[in-house]
């Protein structure tokens, strides 16, 4: 059954096309590459001339490996990762290679991929072309096979006639045709990991591209926690404090004016009262900024229906997360979330928000929120609230997107692992 | 009225236990962890008790916890919960469809000392006290749109989710008696709900209507 399966799915008939489409690019990137090594090096000894020809060479391997990045994707769904930005690498004068580009690894790997292109998909195209025609043509030539004049098909000088060689063949052409799909995957397989091998980094490289991309979201964390501190040590100098400071003062007054003025005394009091009530609120506010006492004890869903329930503009909250993540992603995916809404109730006029989390830890192995609203749009992603919340969230190694177009709808969303 | 007080501080614990006294109540026991608060009610079974949501040794929830100990064992004793927070989830939690002698305050309300004694007393008499803020979170979280209400008549529906009575909503909008019997029989017709008279029944009616139970 799965034999059979295998010749009607998409998988099999995509990789089809990737080894068809090879051939004919793999003519073009052969044809390219090989005239251009040969004429840039031909011309090296003549003042370097050829230097401006090896950097349209690369250039071009350049492109094709990212056209075949893409080939690769779309027919085959291989991913593989991306040669990290070097700066031994580029050009001067627009052509002429530096350094890197010229003998780089990576160029060497993209150069040897565009000329073995040819002969890998000769190879592929030709075998799996011909396997999938001899299955078809095998398989139906006792349908039609009576019809050839003579009264039979022949081969060179051999003519089949009679029922056993159409039967032989029918078999023959049904096997063919259930080999074909498994092939063709192979086929495609292989060509992934020839892809794999020659266009992405090799292992060292790619970890210190890892390492590189720690140390820096390393410092953006201590960069925000340290704004963050600063954020609160301004916030309780300005408003607790000083309020506080006011309201000893106002009980100070109020001390020395019972003795003579007692009304006055009683309307310093009052004053004092509302000041002290002013502190509480501020205070409380401030706390819920540093972390929600309720996101501790009851979670996501808890914490993010009050959220919902302050943000002035209606929430829809949808919250789906059956294991509680640990405590750093928790807060993370709060203050994603309370940064958005806070930007949503500012800046964009909308009428009304979605909040969607869902996932969490177990087989999703992600948290995902997604916030969209109606509004105008034109969210700045390098503002200093999105910045914070990007510095947050690739803290614990996950990723923020944030589109919104000039006029609307702004969708923010987050995807945090929980391993 | 004879109350418990539940709070870790010392400070808060003897301010309000000052307050009570001087408006005339007989404060029978104070303690500053769950366990011995629920022992001193057993012992003393007071009117009504004040608790404080975040107490040892988690400092999380053990007040809640112990809030909705009493009012299952005890339903005659009124609990109030306070708190330095509210959150409409610990408030969904504590009613669980019967608002009937429980309330939940922030603990800033205790500065306005009067109405803190007003919510204490309904709580005491079997009614509830649920905190502006709580009530203000219940009403933009409602599962049924409130639009067809006029500003007036949510500002009602808010003093009624609070657990106040009519004199009280009267007082406080600074209307007749009248006025807020025609507002609140126009909300229980435009939301559809069957007219209850008692004051805590009406709570339940329209704390249900919005979704917590």
């Amino acid at each position: 059954m799965s034999l059979l399966r295998g010749l009607v799915s998409a998988r099999t008939w995509l990789a089809f096309t990737h080894h068809v489409a090879g051939l004919f690019l793999a003519i073009v990137s052969f044809t390219i590459v090989v005239t251009g090594l040969a004429v840039g090096v031909a011309l090296l000894p003549l003042a370097l001339v050829g230097l401006p020809v090896l950097g349209l060479t690369a250039r071009f391997a350049d492109g094709f490996a990212a056209a075949e990045r893409a080939r690769f994707g779309l027919l085959l769904g291989a991913e593989y990762p991306a040669w990290p930005a070097d700066p031994a690498r580029g050009y001067r004068f627009l052509l002429i290679p530096r350094r890197g580009t010229l003998i780089g690894r990576a160029t060497r790997g993209r150069e040897a991929y565009a000329v073995l292109r040819l002969p890998v998909s000769v190879v592929t195209a030709t075998v799996t072309i011909f396997v999938w025609s001899v299955g078809v043509v095998g398989l139906t030539l006792p349908l039609y096979g009576g019809l050839f004049p003579g009264g039979g098909p022949s081969f060179g000088s051999h003519l089949l006639t009679g029922p056993k060689p159409l039967v032989v063949s029918g078999v023959a052409g049904l096997l063919f045709l259930l080999a074909a799909p498994p092939l063709t995957r192979a086929f495609a397989s292989a060509d992934a990991a020839l892809a794999r091998w020659l266009l992405s980094p090799p292992r060292d490289v790619a970890l210190e591209a890892r390492v590189t991309e720690l140390k820096v979201s390393r410092e953006r964390v201590v960069d925000a926690a340290e704004a963050e501190r600063r954020r609160i040590e301004r916030d309780l100098h300005d408003g607790a404090q000083q309020r506080l400071v006011a309201l000893a003062m106002e009980l100070g007054r109020a001390k020395a004016k019972f003795a003579d003025d007692v009304d006055a005394a009683a309307a310093l009091v009052d004053q004092a009262h509302t000041e002290a009530k002013a502190a509480l609120v501020e205070l409380r506010d401030l706390v819920r900024g540093v972390h929600p006492p309720v996101l501790t004890d009851r979670g996501l869903d808890a914490a993010l229906s009050g959220l919902a329930a302050r943000c002035p503009v209606p929430v829809d909250l949808q919250v789906e997360v059956p294991v509680r993540p640990r405590p750093a992603v928790e807060a993370v995916a709060y203050f994603t979330v309370a940064e958005a809404l806070t930007n949503v109730a500012k800046h964009s006029r909308a009428s009304h928000v979605r909040v969607v989390v869902d996932g969490g830890p177990g087989p999703a192995s992600t948290l995902n929120i997604v916030i969209s609203d109606d509004g105008i749009g034109g969210a700045n992603a390098a503002g200093a609230g999105l910045t914070g919340l990007a510095d947050r969230i690739a803290g614990i190694d996950g990723a923020l997107s944030v589109e919104s177009p000039p006029g609307g709808p702004t969708i923010i969303s987050a995807v945090l692992p929980c391993v | 009225m004879r109350v418990a007080i539940a709070e870790d501080s010392v400070l808060l614990r003897k301010g309000l236990t000052l307050l009570l006294e001087e408006a005339g109540h007989e404060v029978v026991a104070t303690a500053g962890e769950a366990e011995s608060f629920l022992r001193a009610v057993a012992d003393a079974r007071p009117d009504a008790c004040v608790v404080d949501v975040r107490m040892p040794p988690t400092f999380t929830d053990e007040g809640l916890r112990a809030a909705l100990l009493v009012r299952d064992q005890w339903p005659d004793v009124g609990v109030l919960v306070l708190s330095q927070w509210v959150e409409e989830r610990y408030a969904t939690e504590l009613i669980a469809g019967r608002p009937h002698g429980v309330g939940y305050l922030l603990k800033d309300r205790v500065a306005d000392v009067a109405e803190f004694l007003d919510a204490l007393g309904r709580v005491a008499e079997g009614g509830s006290a649920l905190d502006p803020e709580v009530v203000a979170q219940l009403l933009a979280r409602s599962r049924h749109p409130l639009g067809d209400l006029t500003p007036r008549e949510r500002e009602v529906l808010a003093l009624m989710a609070e657990g106040r009575s009519n004199a009280a909503i009267a007082a406080s909008l600074v209307v007749g008696a009248g006025a807020v019997e025609k507002h609140i029989n126009n909300i229980f017709t435009k939301l559809g709900l069957a007219p209850a008279e008692r004051d805590h029944r009406r709570v339940l009616a329209v704390l249900r209507y919005l979704g917590t139970s």
